[in-house]
């Protein structure tokens, strides 16, 4: 029967035709821009038929913050305001979207810390906000560099967490993003991670949709849990609050909502594969070396293999693009005939060294590292320096390592 | 909302619980005089709740869901304490989420309703401790007031953290000895009605609920102008009997004695000249009203 209430192919008051987005990301023509990770971000915003934006200033997505104001005064975006902190950004985000908006924010390292405890409420009140995170250092002295800690603190929120390689990647997840999150089985916010100034500030070929067509609107309605708006019947919701209460039932409440947030992660699994083309991208998995990494730490991966390359040395790729949900499965299918997994990283603790070892089986053959932190660039010489010495060859000694 | 929404399919009717049955039956939503003289002739808004006997936030509560003004269309925004052990049996939507955010969540609300529903009135009301509106909260308090947000705060004033066991406040009265004051509370009261007039409130008011003719005035001011103009505050004294030592019948008597014109709940009021006009207009053709049905009433007799 064909649905009377699409409005997909009518136009918003800019004039553009609300699309399919399947059809929008994969059918629609696209054109190549030379553009900066934060401008790329307002484009893809463009398209997104996003109702609220919030916005507060920190380094590294002030830019793409404030370009999305421009999108707001050009009529794109249904309201926009600049927040006083990022813990109420994220709680104005959150009222936004109980009230059945669909709801864009940006934030970064401090940012991300100082908004913390908001990001389990979203995941517990079933908000699917989307988050861009451009990641910088969260340490003391202050440092406004790259640097992706703050990534380990949003695994456990029940948020599904992205990292995104490239500013395409970006373009296209922050759209495809929405699709994921608002599924009425899904229904969780989106942290979409990138490695602030990487690829925020520099420029790079992105291939865009068409500016003239942009996403259908969020509906509310599909949300698993009432939407705020008095649009349906206001229900008492329990007899007994359940924090006052010490006895099983109220624990057992508690534990079946956080089991089932966790069930809505996994059951984006699907969803994710469907949208961003698999969990994760795989070269040459059948080398012996394997590159295992997620941001930009994979380009970085590739410049290595292909300097190994030119000495002979094969080396394959594991590409992580979904941190939450977390592709176990995958990796451990990609990884079984490697006999070293290099895990190059941008932060101090190898989180995601870590998240590997606890899935694969033969631990051992992980290798965390190399890490840089605090802003430190890592050039692709140190990833061939670190296999090579794992295959016992000799390498030139590389200033700072102390080797 | 349109009250079609909350009737009951009569194949469902007699399997649903009897406090909706009573709400669909007689609840006063849409009913354009409600007040609290509703309160015993119908449905309340209001279940059942989990505060101590006696509590004058009770009260308060029962009295500020019977003066909303438009109540199909309220969204509610409450925060961690005594009240967010009432909010699951009240029968608008309402949002609890953290401790102290919510005019945060209250700014991002209202302003997506007004996104999602152009031309139409939807009200938002806070309706918060005094520790989560002048202390944890304070910052999202003002600058929700700064940026001429326009929805209700309402502050239950009880003078201290009631819910945690009776610590100590910025709302409560200084020398007052408590659980993280043990020399008695070492400075003022804050004075958050003053605060909130130079915050850009256009209507702030400071009473106790011992009168419902009074609270049901407030409340709906509060919103009316909250909806046309920008931001309005009420600070209500309800006061916790059971930190401060009273029986359960003795909380209205403290409200009487805490509202004398020399006492610190002694009534206070601000409101902008927008404001005042706007009160005026309202009140212009509530009287029109009256007349014409009065005119009404008199050709029929």
């Amino acid at each position: 029967m064909a649905d009377t209430h699409s409005v997909i192919g009518t136009k918003n008051k800019k004039g553009q035709t609300f699309t399919d987005t399947w059809k929008m990301m994969n059918e629609a023509p696209r054109t190549p821009s030379f553009y900066t990770g934060s401008e790329v971000i307002k484009e893809a915003l463009r398209r997104a038929s996003c109702d609220v934006m919030i916005a507060y200033p920190i380094t590294p997505q002030s830019e793409a913050a404030a370009l999305i104001g421009e999108l707001f005064a050009e009529g794109y975006i249904g309201d926009y305001f600049r927040g006083e902190s990022e813990f109420a950004v994220m709680s104005q985000c959150a009222g936004a979207a109980f009230g059945g908006a669909r709801v864009f924010t940006t934030t970064a390292g401090p940012g991300t810390m100082r908004a913390m405890e908001n990001f389990p409420m979203w995941s517990g009140a079933r908000l699917p906000i989307q988050m861009i995170v451009t990641c910088r250092g969260i340490n003391s002295p202050l440092s406004i560099q790259p640097d992706t800690l703050e990534i380990a603190y949003l695994l456990n929120t029940g948020m599904l967490v992205w990292h995104a390689e490239t500013a395409q990647d970006f373009f296209d997840w922050i759209l495809k993003g929405y699709m994921v999150s608002e599924e009425p089985d899904v229904h969780l916010p989106l942290a979409l991670c990138c490695d602030g100034f990487f690829v925020t500030h520099t420029k790079d070929v992105v291939n865009l949709t068409p500016a003239d067509m942009c996403l259908p609107p969020y509906d509310p309605y599909r949300s698993p849990v009432p939407c705020m708006d008095m649009e349906c019947p206001p229900v008492r919701m329990m007899r007994d609050p359940f924090v006052m209460k010490s006895n099983y039932i109220s624990y057992a409440t508690h534990a079946s909502w956080q089991q089932e947030v966790w069930a809505a992660v996994e059951r984006s699994r699907k969803h994710t594969i469907k949208w961003i083309n698999g969990l994760i991208e795989t070269e040459n998995t059948d080398a012996e070396v394997l590159i295992v990494s997620s941001g930009t730490a994979v380009s970085q991966g590739r410049e290595a293999i292909r300097l190994l390359e030119d000495e002979g040395i094969r080396c394959g790729l594991v590409k992580i693009k979904s941190l939450r949900p977390w592709p176990g499965e995958e990796i451990r299918e990609a990884t079984k005939n490697a006999k070293h997994i290099i895990v190059p990283e941008f932060n101090v603790t190898g989180w995601l060294a870590k998240e590997i070892k606890a899935t694969i089986p033969n631990s051992d053959r992980v290798n965390a590292g190399p890490r840089v932190c605090g802003g430190m660039t890592m050039p692709p010489e140190i990833i061939v320096s670190e296999i090579k010495n794992l295959l016992g060859m000799r390498t030139m000694s590389l200033a700072g390592r102390g080797s | 909302m349109s009250k079609e929404r909350i009737k009951i399919s009569e194949d469902l009717y007699d399997i649903m619980p009897s406090d909706y049955q009573d709400l669909v039956k007689s609840a006063t939503y849409g009913k354009e005089d409600r007040g609290w003289k509703d309160i015993g002739n119908s449905k309340e808004l209001i279940e059942q709740h989990s505060l101590c006997a006696g509590c004058p936030e009770s009260m308060a509560f029962r009295y500020i869901l019977a003066s909303l003004p438009n109540p199909e269309d309220t969204v509610m925004v409450g925060s961690t304490g005594c009240t967010s052990l009432v909010f699951p049996m009240v029968a608008v939507h309402n949002i609890h989420s953290l401790f102290g955010n919510q005019n945060a969540i209250a700014s991002g609300l209202k302003r997506a309703l007004s996104v999602r529903f152009p031309g139409r009135t939807k009200d938002v009301v806070v309706l918060a401790g005094d520790g989560a509106t002048v202390d944890i909260g304070l910052d999202m308090t003002l600058q929700a007031w700064f940026r001429q947000e326009k929805f209700t705060t309402i502050c239950f004033d009880n003078e201290l953290y009631a819910n945690t066991g009776g610590q100590e406040s910025g709302l409560m009265q200084k020398g007052f000895v408590a659980k993280m004051a043990p020399v008695g509370k070492l400075f003022d009261k804050v004075r958050l009605p003053e605060i909130a007039r130079e915050s850009g409130c256009h209507y702030v008011v400071q009473c106790t609920v011992s009168k419902p003719s009074l609270v049901e005035k407030v409340v709906r001011n509060a919103v009316m102008i909250a909806r046309e103009i920008g931001p309005t505050y009420l600070q209500l004294y309800t006061p916790c009997i059971l930190e401060i030592g009273k029986n359960s019948m003795e909380g209205l008597q403290e409200m009487r004695d805490s509202e004398k014109p020399t006492e610190r709940f002694a009534y206070k009021e601000y409101v902008s000249e927008p404001a005042k006009q706007l009160l005026a207009e309202i009140a212009a053709k509530d009287k029109e009203k009256k007349a014409a049905a009065k005119q009404l009433a008199s050709q029929g007799a």
